[in-house]
């Protein structure tokens, strides 16, 4: 009946209690706990709701997995297409939100924190804040210098390639562009289309120029062109689409016809010799291939910044500001928090890795430890383009004009311009 | 002489103010409500968070002049209106026409031209991508070129609206067809009579008589026309060439973006192209009816 009770001085001193580790019995003596759910996972602190973008399959039973170890609260999933979620982001936080609910770190994050729609939980931070290093937690600090997000899980973006393959045709992963580009044109000549693109959703170009910019510009020019702080007609930009174009011959053609899971398969199929792409990838390949998976990081095309930056998504919760069980939500929170969660998740998902850095890492497929290592080498983790910078650039602007790039890669000039304009409508 | 004057009851009077009121009320909070929003949001810079910023006409400087998607939308929504009105229609009425000489088979032609009609268009646009793909699509297969159809921006409008006009005709057609039924047959009998062949039968006097059927289609020509938007969206989200006025509205203002004011803008030239054609078909209407 009472389903959601408010907020009171008892629920928090509750709340508090349980999140401390007192046993639940102590709490269980208060009138009005809401009867265990038939879940079972039924708990003093009322029922947390958690608005979940977790649609597709395996991602969705992770969630599942990991919020029935949660006994504090009873908890109810309310599911909604992934990309749907996004889309209505706004008017979802805007309306009648979840307490709980999925969401990105970086600027996509900060972005909403901003608007006031997320509730702080730097209280939260103090408790676990141990559990993750100093990158995540920055990830997950708005420009207050509060934290407003808990990590999750991640994945880094690499060049993925089939490890047999490369073992037949005696490729070496390359380190530095040079390398990089005589080993496309070698596997031109040996029949193979080098590089694996598409770009039809959109977004997936985004991350080779993240990358490229990246590697010739570092990770703070990076962020700063993201902020809007720099401009897009300055010739270090221009650098990046340069590269980019002299690049353009290798890559798989009619990209934007074709989505990421196309080119995914070209790339299991062997019918293309590596792919930039985010773990992920694994997902289009058989379970008996997985093995044969293999990556490397983005060569080096500035020494000054080596190989230093990588993209590598951050996915974790956030409490809505019109939560109406924020106690519970917190309790959630910290339970997502804790290594043992994310190993959940991490065992049920190979293409993702535990956020926290005590997350136990032995139960790591071969892809999974490697992904690790990659990002424990890196200084600076970028989010990916449209995790860094505002919503309505990253979909208005940038996605047209990259995919306008990819259609004529010879207009540089004229379309640097064009994105500059419209950043100076966008960022006022 | 009270009575004398008061030409209603009270009942009366409570009948209309409720009949009147709710027509009212709904027509303003639903149709005249958010038109005139609109209008005022295309002149603001809002977010739907933060506060609203009056900019005047920036939105349609920023649009006309610096958001390249604009143009291409502008030109897209004019062939899909002059495919659908010059090809689609056409082609849909010569199908009525032949299956109204009760050709053999006649059923089945006339069930296989309107089976795509039963279909969403955002279906039309899965099984289009199944035809179009150039990995894995049937065209490319069957004929062995290795044309991107849905990537190049220069092609794939054009093979979008073959597979929009494939559903508009059999639309068109049955349409048509019930027109065609109606027709006395004794016009083209007396036309046949006074010597004139079946061309000129048609065109002379069987054509005109179907005026009204023709108004109807041509308002379903440009009301499908404008509205076109699940197609494109299920295929590439509606950009890369397959831009429509209808999904950079939706870009701007429905997805994470939230550019409320810039998205009413285009939404605001949008209802001025449609009110071009409103206030044509109404005044047609008006004259007809003097």
């Amino acid at each position: 009946m009472n389903q959601r009770p408010p907020i009171s001085r008892r629920h928090l001193l509750l709340g508090t209690a349980a999140a401390f580790g007192v046993p639940a019995v102590l709490a269980g003596c208060g009138s009005g706990s809401p009867a265990p759910a038939p879940g079972g996972t039924g708990g003093d602190l009322g029922t947390v709701t958690i608005g979940s973008n977790a649609s597709d399959e395996i991602p969705k039973k992770t969630l599942e997995t990991v919020v029935k170890g949660f006994t504090q609260a009873t908890t109810k999933i309310n599911t909604v297409d992934h990309n749907t979620f996004q889309e209505n982001i706004n008017r979802y936080l805007r309306g009648t939100p979840d307490d709980v609910f999925t969401w990105f770190a970086g600027y996509r994050m900060q972005f909403f924190a901003e608007q006031g729609l997320a509730v702080d939980i730097s209280d939260v931070w103090q408790e676990i804040g141990g559990n993750y290093t100093q990158a995540f937690k920055d990830q997950s600090t708005g420009v207050d210098g509060k934290q407003y997000f808990i990590p999750f899980t991640y994945y880094p973006w690499a060049v993925f390639y089939r490890r047999s393959l490369w073992q037949d045709k005696g490729y070496e992963p390359p380190a530095t562009l040079d390398e990089f580009t005589a080993l496309a044109r070698k596997m031109k000549a040996d029949g193979l289309i080098p590089i694996a693109f598409a770009d039809k959703d959109g977004w997936p170009a985004m991350g080779t120029f993240d990358i490229l910019n990246l590697r010739t510009n570092g990770y703070d020019f990076h962020i700063s062109l993201m902020a809007g702080k720099e401009s897009w007609t300055d010739p270090k930009v221009k650098q990046v689409f340069e590269t980019w174009r002299g690049l353009m011959q290798y890559h798989q053609p009619a990209a934007l016809g074709r989505t990421w899971q196309e080119a995914g398969q070209s790339l299991a199929q062997k019918k293309t010799g590596m792919y930039l792409l985010g773990m992920f990838v694994a997902q289009q390949f058989p379970e008996a291939d997985r093995d044969d998976l293999d990556f490397f990081t983005f060569p080096e095309i500035n020494p000054a910044y080596g190989t230093d930056s990588i993209d590598a998504p951050i996915d974790g919760y956030m409490i809505s500001a019109k939560a109406r069980n924020a106690d519970g939500a917190k309790a959630l929170l910290k339970h997502f928090a804790q290594p043992s969660s994310q190993n959940i998740a991490t065992g049920l998902d190979p293409g993702t890795l535990a956020a926290g850095s005590k997350a136990d890492t032995s139960g790591y497929s071969a892809l999974q430890k490697r992904g690790a290592e990659l990002v424990s080498k890196a200084t600076h983790i970028a989010q990916f383009l449209d995790r860094d910078t505002r919503p309505d650039f990253a979909s208005t602007v940038m996605i047209p004009s990259l995919q306008s790039f990819v259609s004529e890669p010879e207009q540089i000039d004229p379309l640097l311009a064009s994105i500059e304009k419209q950043k100076a409508n966008i960022f006022r | 002489m009270a009575v004398k004057t008061r030409r209603y009851s009270a009942r009366d009077v409570t009948v209309l103010v409720i009949g009147l009121g709710v027509a009212i009320a709904v027509n303003v909070s639903v149709i005249w409500g958010p038109t005139l929003a609109s209008i005022g949001l295309s002149g603001t810079d809002w977010n739907g968070i933060g506060p609203i910023e009056w900019i005047g006409g920036e939105n349609y400087h920023d649009l006309s002049a610096e958001y390249p998607p604009f143009w291409s939308a502008v030109r897209n929504n004019v062939l899909w209106l002059g495919f659908l009105g010059l090809v689609a229609t056409p082609f849909g009425l010569f199908c009525a026409v032949l299956l109204d000489r009760r050709l053999r088979l006649s059923r089945f032609y006339q069930s296989a031209l309107y089976m795509p009609v039963v279909l969403s268009l955002a279906v039309v646009g899965f099984i289009a991508q199944l035809v179009y793909s150039s990995d894995y699509g049937v065209l490319n297969a069957v004929t062995g070129l290795g044309v991107d159809w849905l990537g190049d921006s220069s092609v794939n409008i054009w093979v979008v609206m073959v597979a929009a006009g494939w559903r508009h005709v059999g639309y068109v057609m049955i349409i048509y067809l019930a027109g065609l039924k109606a027709v006395d047959p004794a016009l083209k009998e007396a036309a046949a009579i006074d010597g004139a062949n079946e061309r000129q039968a048609f065109f002379r006097v069987v054509f005109p008589t179907l005026r009204p059927v023709n108004v109807i289609v041509l308002v379903i020509t440009v009301i499908e026309a404008l509205r076109a938007f699940d197609i494109v969206y299920a295929i590439n989200k509606g950009r890369n060439g397959l831009e429509l006025l209808s999904v950079l509205v939706t870009e701007n203002i429905v997805g994470e973006a939230s550019r409320i004011g810039f998205g009413s803008a285009i939404a605001v030239i949008l209802l001025v192209i449609s009110m071009g054609f409103i206030v044509v078909y109404l005044s047609q209407m008006f004259r007809e009816g003097r």
